[in-house]
Order: C-alpha cells, then structure tokens, then sequence
C-alpha cells in the first residue's frame, strides 16, 4: 500500500516477500499463514480492514479538512454534491459535503476513527473482563463459578443493545450534565465492553476447566506455584486462541453496536461523530436526494464490519482444525 | 372452539364493513406523536389539545389568522360596571354526543374543573375567583383583579358534561397517585364535529361524524384515522406510498421532494413560536467555561459579538432549507407587540465580532458549552450545531451537548445551563406572556424559563403592571418600552421564528394553523 | 427431580429480584418523569404538585419497597405518559410483539434450516461460497439500515407492501391480531424478515456445523457403506441428528428475538412492546420501563427453566450431578 520507493514505473510483479529468520519465519512457514495464503478472500478482507485502519488512523494527516474543527465550517457548503467541483477548487468535495458543510469523505475518515476507538476499547474491555472472570469462575469452580456463570447467562438472554441502553441510561444519570459530552464516548466504550463480556468469560470458563484438570496444571500446583501465575502462564495461552476469534467478531459486533446506539441517539456527539452518528444523520436526507450523507459512511461502516467478520470467521476455522 | 370460530366471523365482517365503510371522506391524518390523554383537563400540550378539539370543544378559539371566534360562546365582553367580571353569552341547540343538552351549568363544571388541584390547566385560570351561572346561557366569571385579556387564556379549555361526568365519576381529574384507571381517559362525550369510535393508543384513533353537531355547514371529512408514527422517515414513506393522506409533521428537507411528487402537495405557514438562544447573566463564572474569573456572556460587547457572528440567513437556507423567518426579537409576529423595528437584524459583521471580543478582553476567544434539544424544535440539534460553527469563526469555542427535550428543559428551569437552545410558542398571543416567563426575575411564578437568570428591578416592575392595566393603549405603550431594552440588553439571542409545512395528497386542502392544531372540519376535498 | 426444580425455581426467583432492583435502581434516576409527562407549557409550581402526587419526593427505599409489593402482584402503576395501568398496556402491544417474533423464528428456522443443509451438503459449490458470504453481509449490516433499506425499495419505489405498522387487525377479545386481514399479512412480511435476518445466519452456520460435524462421524460412514441412498443418509440421519440443538438454539432465543424487536420495531413503527419501551425510554416513562425489563426477565426465566426441565428429563446424567459447576 505504501509507496516506499520513488522510481516511477511501479513494479511489473510484486518483489519477493523478506525471509528473515526467527519468529517472522516461523509464522510464515506455520499452518495458519497457509491457510491464510489459500484464501483469496480471507486475504482481501484483511487488506480491505488494515486499510481502513489505516486511514482511521492516519486522518488529521491525510484528510482534506478537518471536520471536527467548528470553525473551519462553512454552512453554506452545505448539501453540496459529490465532487460537484473540479479537484482544485478551494472547496473540493470528492464525496459530498453533509448537512453542515463538512466534508464528507474527511467525516467518514474521523468517523472511522471514532467508530474503531470505541470497538477496540470496548472489545479490549469485554475481553479483559471476561478473561478475567471466566479464568476465576473455571479454575475455583464451586459458588464462585455458579455466581459469575448465572450473571452471564442473564446477559447472554438479553441482547447486547437493550444492556448498553441500560448502561448508558445509569451512567448519564449519574454523571453531571456539564459533563456528559467530554465523558460520552467512555459511557460508550462500557456500556458496549460491559454488554459483551459474557461470551469470553463462557469461553474461558469452559477451557479452564478442561486445561485445570491436566497434569502439568497439578504438578505446577503442588509445587506451590500462585494461582494466579498459573492462571497467567500455563492456561491463559490455552485459551487464546478462541479468545481472539471470539475477540474478531466481537470487534465487528461492537462497530455494529456503536453504530446503533448512535441510530438511536444515545451515542457520541454530532460535532464529532462516528459512523452511526454520520448514518443517523444521512437517513434524514434519504428522501430528499441527498443519498451521499447517507450512502458513504453506511457503505463504509458496511466494509468495517465485513472485513472483521470475514477475518474472524476466518480465525475460527483456522484455529479449529475439525472444520478444514 | 365454536366460539372463538363465532367470534372470529363476526371480527372478520367487522372489518369488511370497515374496510367498505372507508370512502373518500375519510382522512388518514399522521402525525409524530399521540395524544397523551382523551381526559381534556389533565395535560397542557399541544398534541393533545389538537387532537381534543375534535370530540370536544371552547368556549372561544382562534382561526387561522390567530384571531378570537366564537364557538360555544357567542359573545364575551367585561361587565358593564365591573372591569374584574367576564360574562360570556352561551350558543344555545348544542347537544353533547350522548344526546344531553348544553347548559351553563356544564360550564361552570368544567371551567371548576380545570382550575381544580389535579388540573393542568389550573394557571390559565389562576386569576379566577368564581364561576357562576346567570340563567341556561349566559355565564359570568368573577376575576381577582382587572383581567383585560382573560378569554385569550380560554382556547384550550374544553367543555364537559356535567351529568356524564358525575355518572362516570369523573368528577375529578386523574389522579395518578391513587393509580386510578380514570374513566375519561379513554372515554369521551363532547360537543365536536367528531365521536370517538374507536382508540388504540399511539397506534391508530379512529373519529366520526357527529351528526347532530351544531355547526350549518357540515365538515367534508365524515371520518379521521389518526395515526401517530414516530419516525420521520417513515412518515414520509407513509405518505409517499400512498398509506396516508396528510402528514402533519414534515421534515423539512424532504418538502422539496413531497412537493416535487406527483398526486402531493405542500401547503406552508408561520407558527406562532419562537427559536432562541439564551445565555448566563451575573457576575458568577460560568461553569464550563475556560474563563474561571468572570463570566464572559455578562459583557454586553460578547453579546454583540455573538449577535454579529451568527448568521441567521445561512441558517434559514440551509438548515431549514427555506423553511424559517429570521427574526431579531424573540417574539413571533402574530403576538401583540410585534413590530418590524424589533424584527430587524444585524448584517453579518466577523471582524466587527472579533473587534467586540478583543475589547471585552477575549481576543481569542473562550470555551463554553451548548445544550440543545434534539427532539422537540424543527431541525433544533442542526441549529445548534451550525451555530458552534459560527461562533468558532471569532474564537468562541463551543461544545455541543445534545439531548432529548425530557433532559434538556429540566437543564433550563433548574439554571444549570451556560448556554441553551430553546423555543417558546405564545398561545395568548400577546408579549406579556414572554416577558412573564423569559424576562423576569425568576421569582415565584414569574421567570419560570428565565434560564440565564437575567433581573432588571426596573423591567420587573412594569411587566407586573401588564397583567392588571386596563387601558390598552397605556398597555401597549408600556409593552413596547420593554421590548425596547430587552433588545438593547440582548437579554435573548432570536434565530428565527418556525415554519410549519403540511403534506397531502393533491385532492385536499388543509390550511396550515399558527399554533399547530389545524381542525379536520377546515379539510377541502378538491374534486 | 423435585428437588432439582425447587433448585431452579429459587434461581429464577433471585434472578428476577436481581432484575428488579436493577430495573427500578435505573429508571428512577434517569431523566425526570414530571418534565416528561408534560408539556413545557406547564407551570413549575404544578409540576411540584404532580410530583408530590407520585411520590417522587418519597425516600428511595420506601419507593422501592412499593415497586416490589406492586410488582408481585402484577402491578406496575400507571403510565406516566398514556395514564393507563402498565400491566394492561403491556397485554395489549403482546400479541404485536409475539406475531412479529414468531413470524421472524419461522423464516429463520426454515430458512436457516435449509440453507445450511445445502451448504453442508454440497461445501464446494459455487453458490455455497455466496451464501457464505451473503449471509456474513448480512451480520455486519446493522438492523436499521436493512429496515430502512427495506422500507425504501418495497413501499417507496416499488409501492408493493406498507411501510409501517400492522395493518388492519383482528380483535379477538383477547387477541388482536394482523394474521386474519391481507393488509395485516403484507404488513409482516418486511419487520419479519429484517428481524429474522440475524437469527437466520445463526441457525445456518449452526446446522451447517452440525452437519458437516456429523457427516464425518462412524455412524454415517456405517450407513454409507450399507448402501443406503444419499438422500436417507442426509436428511434421514444427519439433519435428525442437528435438529436437537438448532430447536433448542432456537427456543432460547426467542426470548432475545423479542427483546431485539425493539429496533425492528422502531424502524417500522410496529405496535409492539419493544415500541412502547422505546418510546418510554425517550420520555423516561418508569413504570413501563421497569414493567418492559420485568417482562423480558420473565420471558427469559421461564424459557430457561422449561430448557433446563426438558434436559433434566432426556439425558439422565444430569441427574446424577444436577447442580451448578461440581
């Protein structure tokens, strides 16, 4: 994607990958890099999601404008269709501009931003926590285990969405009104980690129990090593693998959850939003032909959780030789 | 099984005739909201007025122009040797829909009945001392004080049996403490052009014809399906797919459109309601501002240069897509001292703003944060943001905080706001009514709104006078002296006045009404 | 098995307190009832009367102690908005909510069935490769803008089915239902199947797993070498053998079916009780959203309880250890 050379012909045929010793070699020559090789799509998707990462990442550098900054704005830009001027014009609009003047490719590239920020944080959290309590819940068993278990299955039956309103309802209550708006997106960010953490801990549970039973988990426990080191060390690297499958696809449901949450107004602020704030906003223009509000972040929230979704569906299938 | 077989046919051919029943006359009405209650004296709210005006009925109301008329009264006038006593002379031949004679008697239940402890209605009639009745049709209503403008105050009280009312023990308007399920909730019998046929809250209301309604002329609509959908977009699909006749409330960017398409058509006009922006007064720091020494909406020169920076013409083209009046006053042209002087604005003047901040010691600027609704203005959440925009062009820099108006107005009437949006519609149609609430001291039952607690003892004063002068001109004149400082002080910062747009198929006609509660009687049928 | 159930039953119980709690801790701080039950037209000094009325200025434990002994008896007060009993509101939007449920689980389980059977069975083809595809498409496109999107193409442009409601329906005294009237049936279509779209792609990666699972086992490869036809051995052995866990998969999300509906509800102004707690959430309408949390706790108790009995009864080793964890 970068262009680390500056000779002007690009190459004819892609030079061949660096094959350098130690851990690189030893993933480039493993079962899950060969697999992911063999599937064209698998390698499109991760193309598709690093790239969208990237922009994410990179937008106060790439980005035409600067959407998040009030005062760069003009309202009269308003509405204006996609590249409905030449490239050089001082008010280029490659995709439009939306309902306040804004830029909408440069909206979408900050949205991204905005939209990856809260999934990871919230994945990383549900993850955190889940780890954490299906570790305890698996390797002490007895009433520990009963209590963490039941209060996840009391999460697993209601849908995410109606326990992130939920959180988000005590959590604005609770905060003081001046403020919510510079708190929102970390309201956000717990209640989608909060609604979510079930699943890993169930995971977990599950192969604690099998991996607390095996020999070498005995043997480091009558050697009076900590619980807790046993935990960390020997089981946790057990269970990594489904943690990061069910991580991919929590990713992706967790994009999906903010862009919600934002459709139905509970999310993070117009002046700076994600992409489910761009859709919300876009959907009232969806009779009055002005599809591009609508149409780019949707397309591009769409791509987001797809490639995601594509890459742990992926992972869950390498990771699970049964199913090859 | 027989039974449910029985009961499942005679459904069915219910509905048959239903479906036969529906002609022409009919009128699928969408609306964004239901009403909240079918009780008339238990919620001051438009929606519910509007959709009560139907079954039930005023003594007074007011046309499309804004204007008084008559209705269940034929004429009101003060007492000839007594300024503090209303008498209102009553139209006679009115029935209620269960077959029972219209009476003085019913007048003074129900105006008792709204000033009752349980009423929302209560602080319209505040100043009332007694009601009583004269003979079958002539009413007298006994002030506490001179109470010039008193029937202006009537136009959203309805009228109830009395006899109903006591048969069915409602008597009493609900008392939600008690959890009592009151009949008059879901119950009617008025004096309207409509009965209730039938209701199934926020999804659908079903309305009739009332055969023997006073009126000569008989409404061309014989029957109204109402219907509340929450969603603008779908309310617009509704209508676009041809499931509705007319739409009450229509998003303002899709007017282009509706109107574009053929079989619809737009019909538009002012509302009696103001959009304005209100901002701290007093020495005290603002709270969430930057400048923790002094607050910086105090300096008159800030207010100027906020005034200066926001352009309302922008605002009007492209956030309300033409559908707005830019006003520089925060009183809507149908109300009583109104002027076009007061109305103007200022150009749009940058460097004159940041000229204004530099001298009131914030050349570049200060932060603060805006509240806004975003459920409850036309495009209000747009405004704000919009507004953000132009105040960052001089160095205000201004976060938006955007709620549903559930959480928004407590923020206003509890002051816990620096900086907010809101509208105010003035259903009395005269300025004292904005002054009561938006101008003066807090304090008691004044000042209600007064967000930004702004005090001026000198204004206080003459607002106060308002309330019991008699002679109008002498009112007027203080009136316009008010206004005068209060647009000196920019005590409010106007954006614009509302416009509302209707949208129906091209074979009606329905005007559009200054406070939003058009009557289906005034529907046209074009063909 | 007596004493398992009464094990159960004391769960389900605490849970349900549990929810409760929750349900009245939340909803009584957030937003301010008085100022949503009326207009800004109403004056602050009848505000403070109304909320006096309520018994907002009450102390908390004393206004949670009401909720609990009104709750028990099925009572959830009155709407703060619609001032009808909870209870009743909550009865009369069921059915909507139920139809709608239903409708979604059917097509999902039929289709659901059908194209992981396939995709089981023919893992290679082409068109297998699309639905695979189609079917993540379909996770990663958020709920509302397949409504919308829905709504757009059929009732806007094409004019084919409603964009909104239920059409006209049926009272059966106890029961109003769409199922009776053509609009109520057209009226459906489009909510049902944005609402079974999620569960869809659940129950066919989960029956293609199964089978795919199940096709590798001895027991197939017996029946294989004993010459049965195709046919037999694909839906007479291995689909019987999924449909145990997809039908319980199935039943146990019909509790989440429900409470998802909120969003299709929304979308397509559906008369529901997802709608109403939607609307209630918007104007902080406490009774009917603790009555709404209760109800879906219940739901969820209740399913569980019938899952957790019929598993007691088919496999007897859960009678040995019954418990939870050891």
């Amino acid at each position: 994607m970068s262009m680390t050379e500056t000779t002007p012909p690009p190459p004819a045929t892609p030079p061949a990958p660096p094959r350098p010793e130690g851990p690189l070699r030893r993933f480039l020559d493993s079962d899950i890099f060969y697999s992911w090789k063999r599937s064209p799509v698998t390698i499109l998707a991760t193309v598709t999601a690093l790239t969208l990462i990237l922009i994410a990442v990179l937008a106060p550098w790439i980005a035409p404008y600067d959407p998040f900054n009030p005062a760069s704005l003009n309202l009269m830009d308003g509405f204006t269709p996609p590249a409905s001027q030449g490239p050089f014009s001082d008010n280029w609009f490659l995709m439009g501009a939306d309902n306040q003047g804004r830029d909408v490719l440069s909206t979408i590239m900050y949205g991204s931003r905005v939209s990856l920020f809260v999934g990871f944080m919230a994945t990383l959290f549900a993850m955190t926590m889940g780890v954490g309590l299906g570790l305890t819940a698996g390797y002490n068993g007895g009433m520990i285990d009963a209590i963490i278990m039941r209060i996840a299955d009391i999460q697993l039956s209601f849908p995410a969405i109606l326990i992130a309103l939920l959180i988000f309802g005590v959590a604005r209550g609770l905060i003081p009104a001046n403020q919510q708006e510079s708190m929102a997106i970390w309201v956000l960010i717990l209640a989608i980690g909060l609604s979510n953490w079930a699943q890993f801990a169930r995971t977990v549970r599950g192969a604690t129990m099998v991996e607390r039973e095996k020999d070498y988990v005995s043997a480091a426990r009558i050697m009076g090593v900590h619980p807790v080191l046993i935990l960390l060390r020997h089981i946790l690297p057990n269970v990594l693998g489904p943690v990061l499958v069910i991580g991919t696809i929590g990713l992706a449901l967790a994009i999906i959850e903010e862009a919600t949450l934002s459709f139905l107004g509970v999310g993070v602020p117009p002046t700076q939003p994600s992409l489910g704030t761009l859709i919300r906003i876009g959907q009232q223009y969806l009779f009055s032909g002005e599809w591009w509000i609508l149409f780019f972040p949707a397309v591009t929230l769409i791509l987001l959780a797809l490639s995601v979704n594509l890459l742990g569906d992926w992972l869950r299938d390498a990771l699970n030789p049964k199913l090859r | 099984m027989k039974n449910v077989i029985k009961g499942l046919g005679a459904a069915l051919l219910c509905t048959t005739m239903l479906v036969s029943a529906a002609s022409a006359e009919t009128i699928r009405w969408a609306r964004a909201s239901d009403a909240l209650t079918l009780d008339p004296h238990s919620q001051n709210q438009g929606v519910t007025h509007n959709f009560a005006h139907h079954i039930y009925e005023t003594l007074v109301d007011r046309d499309v122009e804004g204007n008084l008329q008559a209705r269940l009264a034929l004429s009101w006038e003060l007492k000839a040797d007594d300024p503090t006593t209303w008498v209102f002379k009553l139209r006679e031949g009115v029935t209620f829909h269960d077959g029972a004679p219209f009476t003085a008697e019913d007048v003074v239940f129900s105006l008792d009945r709204a000033r009752s402890e349980k009423s929302n209605m209560r602080q319209l009639h505040a100043d009332v001392d007694q009601v009583t009745a004269v003979d079958d049709y002539t009413v007298e209503v006994k002030m506490k004080g001179p109470s010039p403008l008193y029937p202006n105050n009537l136009t959203n009280t309805f009228i109830m049996d009395k006899t109903w009312s006591e048969a069915n023990n409602v008597v009493e308007v609900q008392d939600y403490a008690a959890g009592e399920d009151n009949y008059a909730v879901r119950n009617t019998n008025g004096t309207g052009p409509y009965k209730l046929q039938s209701r199934e809250v926020d999804v659908r209301s079903v309305l009739t014809l009332n055969e023997n309604h006073w009126a000569e002329e008989k409404p061309a609509v014989t029957e109204i399906v109402y219907l509340p959908i929450t969603d603008a977009a779908t309310r617009v699909a509704a209508l676009l797919s041809g499931e509705v006749d007319i739409v009450q409330d229509v998003p303002v960017q899709d007017i282009d459109r509706l109107s574009g398409t053929a079989g619809i058509k737009i019909e538009t006009g002012p509302e009696n309601r103001v959009i304005y922006f209100g901002y701290r007064f007093g020495e005290e720091p603002l709270k969430s501002s930057n400048v923790t020494d002094a607050n910086p909406f105090n300096d008159p020169r800030v207010r100027e240069a906020m005034e200066l920076a926001i352009d309302r013409d922008a605002i009007r083209q492209v956030v309300m897509r033409g559908q707005s009046i830019p006003t520089g006053v925060a009183n809507p042209p149908f109300v009583n001292g109104w002027t076009e002087e007061l109305d103007a604005y200022p150009a749009v003047d940058l460097d004159r703003a940041k000229a204004l901040l530099a001298e009131a010691g914030y050349p570049d600027g200060f932060t603060v944060t805006l509240d806004t609704p975003n459920n409850r203005y036309v495009n209000d959440e747009a405004i704000s943001q919009a507004v953000v925009g132009m105040l960052g062009r001089i160095g205000i820099q201004v976060t938006l905080a955007s709620r549903p108006v559930a959480q928004h107005s407590p923020l206003v009437t509890a002051n816990e706001t620096d900086f907010y949006l809101l509208g105010w519609g003035v259903p009395t149609f005269d300025s004292a009514y904005v002054f009561n609430d938006l101008v003066h001291t807090k304090d008691g039952d004044y000042g209600a709104y007064n967000g930004g607690l702004y005090s001026n003892p000198e204004l206080d004063e003459k607002i106060r006078s308002l309330g019991v002068e008699t002679d109008l001109d002498k009112r007027n004149a203080t009136i316009a002296e008010i206004w005068q400082v209060v647009k000196e002080d920019r005590v409010l910062l106007p954006i614009h006045n509302q416009v509302l747009a209707y949208a129906m198929k091209d074979s009606i006609t329905l005007p559009v009404h200054p406070e939003n509660q058009p009557l289906m009687t005034s529907v046209q049928f074009n063909n | 098995m007596l004493a398992f159930i009464i094990r159960r039953l004391a769960q389900s119980v605490l849970v349900m307190l549990f929810v409760a709690l929750i349900a009245f801790v939340i909803f009584r701080y957030v937003g301010d009832p008085i100022t949503s039950m009326v207009g800004v037209e109403t004056r602050l000094e009848d505000q403070e009367i109304m909320r006096d009325r309520l018994g907002l200025n009450d102390p908390v434990v004393v206004q949670f102690a009401r909720f609990i002994g009104n709750a028990l008896q099925g009572e959830f007060g009155i709407s703060y908005r619609l001032q009808q009993p909870v209870t009743e509101l909550i009865l009369s939007r069921l059915p909507a909510t139920l139809e709608l449920a239903v409708a979604s689980a059917l097509i999902a389980l039929v289709f659901g069935v059908v194209l992981g059977v396939f995709t089981a069975l023919r893992p290679k083809s082409f068109l297998t490769a699309g639905i695979m595809a189609a079917s993540l498409v379909g996770v990663s496109l958020p709920t509302f803008l397949i409504g919308i999107g829905l709504i757009y193409v059929f009732a806007v442009e094409l004019g084919w089915l409603p964009s909104f409601g239920r059409g006209e329906v049926v009272d059966l005294g106890w029961w109003r239902t769409g199922l009776l009237t053509e609009s109520g049936l057209k009226s459906l279509i489009l909510p049902a199947i944005t609402l079974s779209l999620f569960q869809l792609t659940l129950i066919m990666r989960l029956v293609r797993a199964e089978m795919l699972e199940v096709l590798r086992t001895e027991y197939i490869r017996f029946a294989r070498a004993r010459g049965l036809s195709q046919r037999a051995i694909n839906f007479g052995h291995a689909l019987k053998n999924t449909m145990v866990p997809v039908i319980t998969i199935t039943g146990l999300q019909l509790g989440s079916v429900i409470a998802f509906a909120i969003v299709t509800e929304t979308v397509f102004q559906w008369p529901g009780v997802g709608s109403l707690f939607i609307t209630s959430v918007q104007v902080v309408d406490v009774p009917v959203m603790a009555a709404y949390l209760m109800f879906i706790a219940l739901v969820f108790v209740l399913i569980n309880l019938i899952v957790d009995i019929l598993y007691y009864v088919v496999d007897p080793r859960l009678r040995v250890d019954g418990g939870a964890g050891n």
